[in-house]
């Protein structure tokens, strides 16, 4: 009780003389001859993969970090605490992932880019916000570095156990986009690309990446600024009401700019108001979400192919373990099969049309990843019984599926099929 | 025949082998060969097994783990014991003199470097023990460049202790100190 008193008092005192206008920290300003003062300047640097996406978030214009320290993804966290400030943004640390979150979506409505990185653990906290940035189409980036769960898992080895979490993991009827980087050059590229989805459509965007990437070190070239393409958000013209609905994404204001809306994760409508009792409304506004990145898959979705439209057989990989298939393929034609592969780069929404395209040159399909089938479904779904689909599946102290262990499954099971 | 070559450094977490791993992998990219360096290590902050594998080539490198190593440093026995069955045959073994007291019979060629002694004695830290053994590797196997190495140094350690890692770096590339058996 005295505490709550201490504090009422302080409160009071704070109001009085208007002390909570204060920042409580001084916020640093840009040094003008700070080191760095922007994106890293065109070069090849030899960079981890969790260092890659941090200069990646920085050249897309994300000036706002929130998050808490967690294995593999700390040194997200870490560098943009020393970057950010040099470039005139914000790197906070939060009590918990849920308030990182949290902070990310009350920044990108003050109008920034902004970007939270966590893994398994923090993920799962981090859903129930993911919900509410997807209904109130809050543009913002969730990087999940992937380790070996469930629960704390193996917290320092690699999984590919949250693609089907990614994709549902939060509740109600909803869509996500998620990108899956394969190397330190791909988490540069693929958060730059995260953050346009995220502006371009006006939803969350989660970057998927698992351990061995986020870890890894290896050469990586940034371009020239001018190079880059960066997508901002629409934003409204004055005279403008509606910015729930009445278009597919509709713009954006953000707070202070005088347009006085509420912004809630109830049902809405286009005004931003709440409707929780009208069928109409919510049906208008839960469709409209999910057709805006339904209907613009094909703009979303991005792959790396071989011998699509000949193969004996087919891989289907993503994130660390798609490493093992360049050299699965020329270990194959040792024995004489012909394989091809596709690597997503995509995951969410699924490449539904090019899994199917390959499916109907191949003998059979190999889904190749660090989990105890996740994805293997869902292209069990897609081709739909059109050809046999076999999965590959490792997990467990961040061990990779081999070249070699992919090459023995293949030989093993398309042997058999003739 | 484009040139790979694989490389696993092992001990213990807090000695330095991830570091290492990077300062080499970063050296060969200054060298402009490609480079990958991955690593494994346990939750704890000091005394679990730890490793950092490093692939040098010339072509781009798919896999990124090392499964069979040309090259195996060893800062711990049992790092070693462990690590022993993949290296390659006729490969080349690096060990740290006073951590490593048996070696197993190996066809691998043997040297064994008083790395910590070295850092202990001459810099009066055992941390730099790291690098010391860098500075084996390269005077053995010829990796890197001496340059680009210390260039890597350089942009890798924290700012204070970059003229004793590059003491160590240097003492760890006198001959003197290597004993081939």
């Amino acid at each position: 009780m005295f505490h709550f008193y201490e504090a009422e008092l302080i409160a009071a005192h704070r109001y009085k003389h208007r002390l909570y206008l204060k920042p409580t920290t001084k916020i640093p300003t840009p040094k003008k001859e700070a080191p760095m003062t922007q994106a890293a300047p065109q070069s090849t640097h030899f960079w981890q993969g969790n260092e890659g996406c941090a200069e990646g978030a920085i050249a897309a214009g994300c000036r706002f970090f929130a998050g808490y320290p967690i294995t593999p993804a700390t040194e997200i966290a870490e560098h943009l605490a020393k970057r950010l400030p040099q470039v005139g943004g914000i790197a906070i640390q939060m009590e918990d992932e849920i308030a990182s979150l949290g902070a990310v979506i009350g920044a990108s409505w003050a109008g920034a880019k902004a970007m939270t990185a966590t893994s398994g653990p923090g993920f799962s906290l981090m859903q129930e916000n993911i919900g509410y940035a997807f209904m109130t189409e809050t543009p913002c980036v969730i990087v999940n570095i992937q380790r070996a769960g469930p629960s704390t898992g193996q917290a320092t080895k690699c999984g590919q156990g949250d693609v089907m979490q990614t994709r549902w993991g939060t509740h109600g009827d909803h869509a996500m986009i998620a990108l899956s980087p394969n190397s330190v050059q791909e988490m540069y590229n693929l958060t730059i690309r995260a953050f346009n989805l995220a502006e371009r459509y006006r939803t969350p965007v989660v970057l998927l990446a698992d351990e061995i990437i986020a870890h890894m070190r290896e050469e990586i070239t940034t371009p020239q600024l001018k190079e880059i393409e960066i997508v901002d958000r629409k934003k409204p013209k004055r005279t403008e009401k509606t910015f729930f609905g009445s278009q597919d994404i509709p713009p954006m204001p953000a707070v202070g700019e005088g347009y006085n809306i509420p912004v809630t994760g109830s049902t809405h409508n286009e005004t931003g108001h709440r409707y929780t009792a009208d069928p109409i409304v919510h049906r208008k506004l839960v469709e409209r979400l999910v057709g805006k990145i339904e209907r613009n898959a094909d703009q979303l979705i991005e792959y790396e192919g071989y011998n699509i439209d000949e193969c004996e057989a087919g891989i289907i990989s993503y994130g660390c373990t798609s490493r093992a298939i360049y050299e699965t393929v020329e270990l194959a034609k040792k024995e004489h099969i012909k394989t091809g592969f596709i690597r997503l780069k995509t995951i969410w929404p699924f490449p539904d049309r090019v899994i199917q395209r390959m499916a109907q040159n191949t003998k059979a399909l190999f889904v190749a990843e660090m989990n105890l089938k996740q994805l293997f479904y869902e292209v069990k779904r897609a081709v739909e019984g059109t050809v046999s689909v076999f999965p590959i599946n490792k997990i467990g102290g961040g061990e990779m599926i081999t070249p070699g262990e992919l090459l023995s499954e293949i030989v093993r099971r398309t042997r058999n099929l003739d | 025949m484009p040139r790979r070559v694989e490389i696993r450094i092992t001990g213990l977490g807090g000695q330095g082998v991830v570091l290492a791993g990077e300062i080499l992998g970063r050296a060969a990219v200054y060298d402009g060969k490609h480079a990958v360096q991955t690593q494994s290590y346990g939750a704890e902050a000091r005394g679990s097994a730890a490793r950092s594998e490093v692939i040098i080539s010339d072509e781009k490198i798919g896999f990124p783990k090392v499964l069979k190593c040309d090259i195996l440093v060893a800062m711990s026995q049992s790092a070693l014991d462990k690590h022993l069955k993949d290296l390659k045959a006729k490969g080349t073994l690096l060990t740290d003199e006073d951590s490593v007291k048996t070696i197993p019979k190996t066809n691998a060629r043997v040297f064994r470097v008083p790395a910590t002694r070295i850092a202990e004695t001459e810099l009066k830290s055992r941390i730099y023990a790291n690098v010391v053994m860098l500075g084996a590797v390269i005077t053995i196997t010829n990796l890197v460049t001496k340059e680009a190495t210390e260039k890597a140094i350089m942009n890798s350690v924290p700012e204070e202790t970059r003229k004793s890692n590059l003491e160590g770096f240097r003492k760890g590339m006198m001959q003197e100190f290597i004993y081939p058996i």
